[in-house]
């Protein structure tokens, strides 16, 4: 399946500098795990990266560097590298990591109408979470403060922008109210990331607080 | 055999008089090659051999030439003196635990080791937790082509140039953005760099990737 809604390159270029806030940089690195095009992208910055250490300055290294580094080296003993393993299921390794490798550690919590949600992160400029919304329902109508992008892991949603499937991401901001809808087929689950709590212009306020405060 | 002929050594190797004793074994043969010209090959060379030889003398040579490079990065991305030894250090001890993994068709030497530099950047120096993707499957065919890499060390090379020509303005700009000193309005500021080959490039040796993967799976 082809990748529609990508990610812009100014967040690109800010996750590859490691600008991104922690909740933002998951996502891109689900959204790159999945999406070749924004995956060269992110590589293309790197690859200034590259330019900048070939003319990076030539700071005086300690007399016994090398040595203390081979040292290193044999204290490594070859410890086996994680092989790059390939998720097969709909979480995407960035994910996985969040819950020791393992899936069955995802801790659900409900939020009413259905939907669920298990924190990745919270720090104080962004949170991420894993949203499960039945099939038909509908988020609260809100609008941002600040960054919100949202990635679909399995199912889609539609909102007044356009429909989101597996692999896309669609951005929010302070412009955009927008009320999306998980597809019918099955559940939606999604990775919502958020610059600052989201401000819900109507809902519920018991469903409210377990947005906000997580 | 490139290996036999070890064509990328320099003078500059030849006079480190600290080798450890196990590496004078190795028969270097030193060249008059102009290590400018031919740098981007050459870690390439001394990449595989960490891999596939354990070559101590590959890894200092690529030592000499990174170790104080990152250890500048590091220093400039607000590390003490002190911390960006030790953590320069650390990321060298990672290029030579990862060598099997760097894929000269996909990147340069330096940006893979860039890419090492930048994480160890973040996670000792400016303490900031940024998710990897998951690793493209890569693996040495028979077809696997060295033209390949070569283009992708010549894409380098361009964009070295192509930097290098750069107004100092927004030369300080990727600087600073690399450093970790950018704010989020400037950053936008980076996406306007002459990225378009490079990109295009990277995909196409990815797909080429996936393409190979396929075959092998079927
Ligand atoms: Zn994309």
């Amino acid at each position: 399946m082809k990748t529609k809604h990508h990610i812009p390159s100014e967040i690109l270029s800010a996750y590859s500098t490691g600008s991104l806030p922690e909740a933002f940089s998951i996502i891109v690195a689900c959204h790159i795990s999945l999406c070749d095009h924004c995956r060269a992208e992110v590589e293309a910055f790197d690859t200034l990266g590259g330019v900048l250490i070939d003319n990076e300055e030539r700071a005086n290294i300690d007399l016994n560097s090398f040595e203390q580094t081979m040292k290193l080296i044999d204290k490594q003993n070859n410890s086996c590298l994680a092989s790059g393993k390939k998720s097969s299921d709909i979480y995407p390794t960035p994910v996985k990591n969040y819950f020791g490798g393992s899936i069955e550690n995802i801790k659900w919590k409900s939020v009413g109408g259905g939907i669920k949600q298990a924190i990745l992160v919270n720090t104080k400029d962004a949170s991420a979470r894993l949203l499960s919304i039945p099939p038909g329902a509908q988020l609260p109508d809100h609008s941002h403060k600040g960054l919100e992008m949202t990635m679909v892991l399995q199912g889609s949603f539609s909102d007044e922008i356009d429909n989101f499937y597996r692999g896309d991401v669609e951005l929010g901001d302070d412009n955009l109210t927008h009320t999306p809808k998980a597809g019918m087929d099955e559940h939606c689950i999604c990775i919502a990331a958020t610059e600052a709590p989201l401000v819900f212009n109507s809902w519920l306020p018991k469903l409210l607080q377990p947005f906000i405060r997580i | 055999m490139i290996r036999e002929n070890t064509i990328f050594y320099t003078d500059r190797a030849k006079s480190t008089d600290v080798l450890m004793s196990h590496m004078r074994k190795e028969n270097k043969l030193l060249s008059e090659k102009n290590m400018n010209k031919n740098s981007l090959n050459n870690w390439s060379e001394c990449l595989k051999r960490i891999s596939k030889d354990k070559d101590a003398i590959a890894f200092r040579h690529l030592f000499e030439y990174f170790a104080p490079r990152v250890k500048s990065f590091l220093i400039k991305s607000g590390g003490s003196v002190t911390q960006a030894e030790e953590s320069m250090q650390e990321a060298m001890a990672t290029v030579w635990q990862k060598a099997s993994m760097f894929d000269p068709q996909k990147a340069s030497a330096s940006t893979w080791i860039f890419t090492i530099a930048r994480n160890k950047q973040l996670d000792a120096i400016r303490k900031i937790n940024r998710p990897e993707p998951e690793e493209l499957p890569w693996m040495e065919t028979e077809q696997s082509d060295a033209r390949d890499a070569i283009i992708i060390q010549e894409e380098q090379i361009n964009l070295a140039l192509a930097v290098s020509k750069l107004p100092k303005k927004n030369r300080d700009l990727i600087e600073k953005a690399f450093y970790g000193d950018l704010s989020h309005s400037e950053i936008s500021k980076l996406t306007k760099l002459p990225l378009g080959t490079v990109k295009s490039r990277i995909r196409l040796s990815i797909d080429r990737l996936r393409k190979e993967l396929g075959k092998k799976l079927q």
